[in-house]
């Protein structure tokens, strides 16, 4: 076993040091050390996108990059998102559109669909789907997710009704 | 004759049924509070990594596991010669004939491996970390044996995939219409046909690649042994389990706490599960096992993979006269839960919608050196939907008729129901006219076609054709009855408590353990109305067993159509009770008391009361009618009399380009009929994840293995699941034909959209490209394969 390295990280506002084996990957330092199993293992390949965090404010595959290479950085998982109770927007939207079913693709998905608003802040829907092209979702179809996304990039403000309104929209829309 | 209505109607009168209600269970899953399994961590928990065979067919001579043991942080080393006397033999429930032959299937191979990612050895250690590690020093030495991995081949026999058995024959089962005296003789129709359609359909390897990767967690300490694993079955498990490794079940209690989809894949009896039990009891200390995405697809089970041989015999106006399907289905190595029985649960829907006069079905269940196959979302349904779609669609061009044409002279009219088919299924409603005529005007089939026309006429090398895909399918597994005729180890019931908390909110308590489709939502919805309380107060609690002691659990769609009839069930009993403390309370008999929304009321008068004051009042049971048992509480155990049978038209407008190869979906329409629907929402959920995996069938996905029997698709880098820019935009509608089989009558609506677009992409792609001279093109429709059809055809006018 290689010697341990030392590494401080800000994850969701918090700062911490830890002795780090060098080969650990940051989403085993996220979850193991921790507890910050929010971020989820999906395909140890890089293609899945379940653990997707943010390195500075931009989406990374936390299973591909190691800790050691977050030292001295912030990190952004999905548990930092919602702010004083308040969910994020994206959070809000994954809700109203049914745009999860088991929800284990849904932090991954947030966080990208996140980097990829503030990348591209009025995407068409082409540009959704291209834009979640690392993200798998085996439950969804994808349809709710980008209808999640472009909801949010179209400022819209959801009530709190309980009742969702846009699938029979989106019913209609596809209709006419 | 059965009434059929746009969306919306019959929900219409009800408070919460039809409602298209948020979910209650995304808040924790969108703020990354969730809690599957690999989540878990107890105190002293140790992790297990597994020692798997690269061989597909191999004896094992020896295994030495010194160095494994003296590695930093490991704990123990099991291997099969370890475990041999405990670890029984995995579970086949459903044996379909009494001479069915089937491998012993210890969790740990013993002597010989038949599958490449078989488990030999077992590392427990300290952290997941150390038990990789050690994985490497274990030192197993194999004779390797010849292996069999094409299907055809297995079945002549001339390589075994088991040196225990004398024939890679597991077992074949028949039906004939003749026979059974539900229909006629299929050779005599095929004798005399006018038409004669024969062909062999391939059914690829699929792997059900649900998102989280199988995990489980077992807890030791105390007097009875905890599971949490990442399953769809919690109480089929703690059954099984205990059988498997001689536990009494009451000493074992399984919990599925959040799952990360399952769609067939987790409704498995695993030698994983097995094998961390076994590792908590030897060290006594609890174990955690979560695999990798590779294990995953390597050793998880898979599905579909039969060959189809079929025969279709019909009159020259399109009247179809008879069907006979020969079917070899591919086991894998061993058998599974119910991996002998998929192929049957095909054999009643070959005759689809259809009125065939005669039906013959023979499949013969054969071992090969892969993984075993078992449930894949609408495990044996979609592979009779796809033959017979797709025949359909050959007699059709044959006759020079319209797709929609032939299908319409076959059907059976919605008037003619309850329908008896040839294949010995009652059908109750259903109204296919309906369907189609809404997919028809929703696809603007008349505009596609003019289109079509026109590109061909012109050579557009962008051909454009259109996928028909109608069909029926059998939900709400099942009546416990016809399972016991079919030598199924079980039954088909589903049951439910509702219970009346002092406070007046209600816990509902379903044997159904949900794994992403929403059951929280829905059956709060369905209590909500029944009794008369806010959706809010109801409180759904699931997947544990000693929570929710007796259940069947969730797959064939049988979640509400059984599971949501025992919760109504069940509600309708408190209801009952509440009326006998609600006469006591309001001084009247029970006859005179009336329910509705909520409130108790005595007939004739303005006297009422509430649940939440019966509820309390029970509580205190200060003054309740003599005898009374101070309870709300009642239980429910729902079994169908019959099983239900969705059905829809699918359309795929398909665009291909004769240059490439390529393949796009230009428009997809479908129009489902799952009878009443609780929550719009969620019912057009699971349409577009079953769309999304059954276009992923017809493009994308193979497991596919080279000749030495190694996995080549062992990650996701090669195991195409569609991304979002891989599946097109869905249109979806409904019409609302009731069953009549339960009191809601809802039909089911999992597995849908997967059983219906594979032959709907598949069709639409040979209408593209037919009339340049392509005949068939194998699953999944790469570019590849479609442009080597396209050049077949050109330089040989003949099949690819």
């Amino acid at each position: 076993m290689a010697s341990s390295k030392t590494i401080t990280v800000e994850v969701d506002d918090v700062s911490y040091t830890d002795d780090v084996e060098p080969r650990l990957l940051l989403v085993q330092y996220l979850r193991e050390r921790l507890g910050k199993t929010g971020t989820l293992i999906g395909c140890d390949t890089t293609n899945c996108g379940a653990c997707t965090v943010h390195l500075d404010g931009v989406s990374v595959k936390s299973c591909t990059m190691l800790a050691v290479q977050a030292d001295g950085h912030k990190v952004t998982t999905i548990e930092g998102m919602a702010t004083d109770g308040l969910l994020a927007p994206l959070q809000e939207a994954f809700h109203q559109c049914h745009a999860l079913q088991c929800g284990f693709c849904t932090p991954g998905m947030i966080m990208q669909s996140a980097s990829l608003l503030t990348e591209n802040p009025h995407p068409n829907e082409q540009e959704i789907r291209d834009g979640l092209e690392g993200n798998l979702c085996r439950c969804t179809g994808y349809q709710n997710i980008v209808a999640a996304v472009k909801s949010v990039a179209d400022g819209t403000v959801y009530g709190d009704s309980g009742v969702s309104t846009t699938v029979d929209d989106a019913e209609t829309a596809g209709v006419s | 004759m059965t009434a059929t209505t746009e969306v919306g109607g019959p929900g219409a009168g009800r408070a919460e049924v039809g409602k298209a209600r948020l979910r209650k269970e995304d808040r924790h899953l969108i703020t990354g509070r969730s809690r599957f399994t690999d989540n878990m961590v107890l105190p002293g928990m140790l992790h297990l990594a597994m020692v798997r065979s690269p061989y597909a067919h191999a004896k094992i001579t020896a295994i030495d596991v010194s160095a494994a043991k003296a590695s930093p942080g490991v704990m123990a080393v099991l291997t099969g010669a370890d475990v041999a006397a405990e670890q029984g033999s995995l579970p086949n429930a459903w044996p379909i004939t009494p001479d069915q032959k089937a491998p012993a299937h210890g969790a740990i191979a013993v002597e010989e491996v038949a599958f490449a990612g078989e488990v030999v050895a077992v590392i427990v250690a300290r952290t997941p970390a150390a038990a990789r590690d050690a994985v490497e020093l274990v030192d197993v030495s194999y004779d390797e044996l010849p292996v069999v991995m094409d299907l055809e081949e297995a079945f002549t026999d001339k390589v075994l995939a088991h040196s225990s058995l004398e024939s890679n024959k597991s077992a074949t089962w028949v039906f004939d219409s003749a026979e059974a005296g539900t229909g006629s003789s299929v050779q005599e129709a095929i004798d005399n046909a006018e038409v004669l359609i024969e062909r062999t359909f391939y059914q690829q390897r699929l792997i059900p690649a649900f998102m989280e990767p199988r995990s489980t967690v077992v807890d030791p300490t105390g007097e009875q042994i905890t599971v949490w694993t990442s399953t769809q079955i919690p109480h089929i498990l703690r059954l099984m389990l205990a059988l498997t490794l001689g536990i009494p079940e009451s000493k074992v209690r399984v919990i599925a706490p959040d799952v990360g989809g399952g769609f067939g894949g987790k409704l498995q009896v695993t030698p994983e599960e097995a094998i961390t039990v076994l590792a908590a009891r030897r060290t006594g200390k609890p174990c955690k096992y979560t695999e990798t995405r590779s294990e995953s697809l390597q050793a998880g089970h898979h599905g579909r993979a039969q060959v189809q041989r079929l025969k279709l015999s019909a009159t020259r106006d399109g009247t179809v006269t008879g069907l006979s399907v020969n079917l070899l289905a591919d086991m894998g190595a061993y058998l599974g839960l119910v991996t002998s029985g998929i192929p049957i649960l095909g054999a009643f829907m070959y005759n689809s919608i259809y009125k065939f006069p005669a039906y013959r079905f023979e499949c013969n269940n054969v071992f090969t050196n892969k993984t075993w196959t078992d449930a894949y979302r609408g495990a044996g349904r979609p592979e009779a939907t796809f033959a017979i779609e797709r025949l359909m669609d050959e007699l059709a061009t044959e006759l020079g008729m319209d797709p929609l044409a032939v299908r319409e002279k076959n059907w059976i009219r919605h008037e003619e129901f309850p329908f008896a088919t040839v294949a010995g299924l009652e059908y109750d409603t259903g109204n296919y006219e309906a369907a189609t005529s809404k997919a028809v005007e929703l696809f603007d089939y008349q505009g596609l076609r003019a289109e079509q026309k026109r590109r061909r006429e012109s050579n557009d090398p962008i051909q454009l054709g259109i996928g028909v895909s109608t069909f029926t399918e059998m939900c709400g597994l099942a009546p416990s009855r016809v399972l016991g005729s079919l030598s199924y180890g079980a039954g088909g019931w589903e049951h439910a408590q509702v219970r009346v908390l002092p406070t007046g909110n209600i816990e509902v308590v379903t044997g159904s353990s949900a794994h992403g489709q929403g059951h929280e939502t829905a059956w709060s919805q369905l209590v909500a109305d029944r009794l008369g309380v806010p959706f809010e107060n109801v409180e759904v609690l699931h997947g544990d067993t000693q929570i929710s002691q007796r259940g069947l659990d969730t797959y064939g769609s049988r979640s509400l159509t059984v599971g949501g009839m025992a919760v109504l069930a069940a509600a309708d009993k408190v209801i009952e009770k509440a009326k006998v403390v609600a006469a006591h309370m309001m001084e009247a008999s029970e006859e005179d008391i009336e329910f509705t929304a909520g409130s108790f009321s005595v007939k004739g008068t303005d006297t009422s009361t509430s649940l939440g004051e019966i509820a309390l009042a029970t509580f205190a049971a200060h003054n309740l009618p003599d005898g009374f048992e101070p309870n709300l509480d009642s239980d429910a155990t729902f079994d169908p009399v019959n099983f239900s049978y969705p059905h829809g038209t699918h359309l795929a407008a398909m665009e291909v380009d004769t240059e490439t190869g390529r393949v796009s979906i230009r428009k997809y329409v479908c129009v489902d009929d799952v009878g009443v629907v609780v929550n719009p929402m969620l019912v057009e959920g699971q349409v577009h994840g079953g769309l999304a995996q059954g276009i992923a069938q017809a493009l994308y996905e193979e497991a596919v293995y080279d000749d030495a029997g190694t996995l080549v698709t062992g990650s996701f880098v090669d195991y195409l699941v569609p991304g979002a820019p891989d599946l097109p935009h869905y249109i979806t509608a409904r019409t609302e034909t009731p069953a009549t089989s339960n009191q809601l009558g809802a039909k089911g609506v999992g597995e849908a959209g997967t059983i219906a677009s594979t032959p709907a992409i598949v069709n639409g792609i040979l209408d593209a490209v037919r009339h340049l001279g392509v005949k068939d093109i194998k699953m999944p429709c790469t570019p590849s394969r479609v442009w080597h059809a396209l050049q077949a055809a050109q330089t040989t006018g003949g099949v690819q």
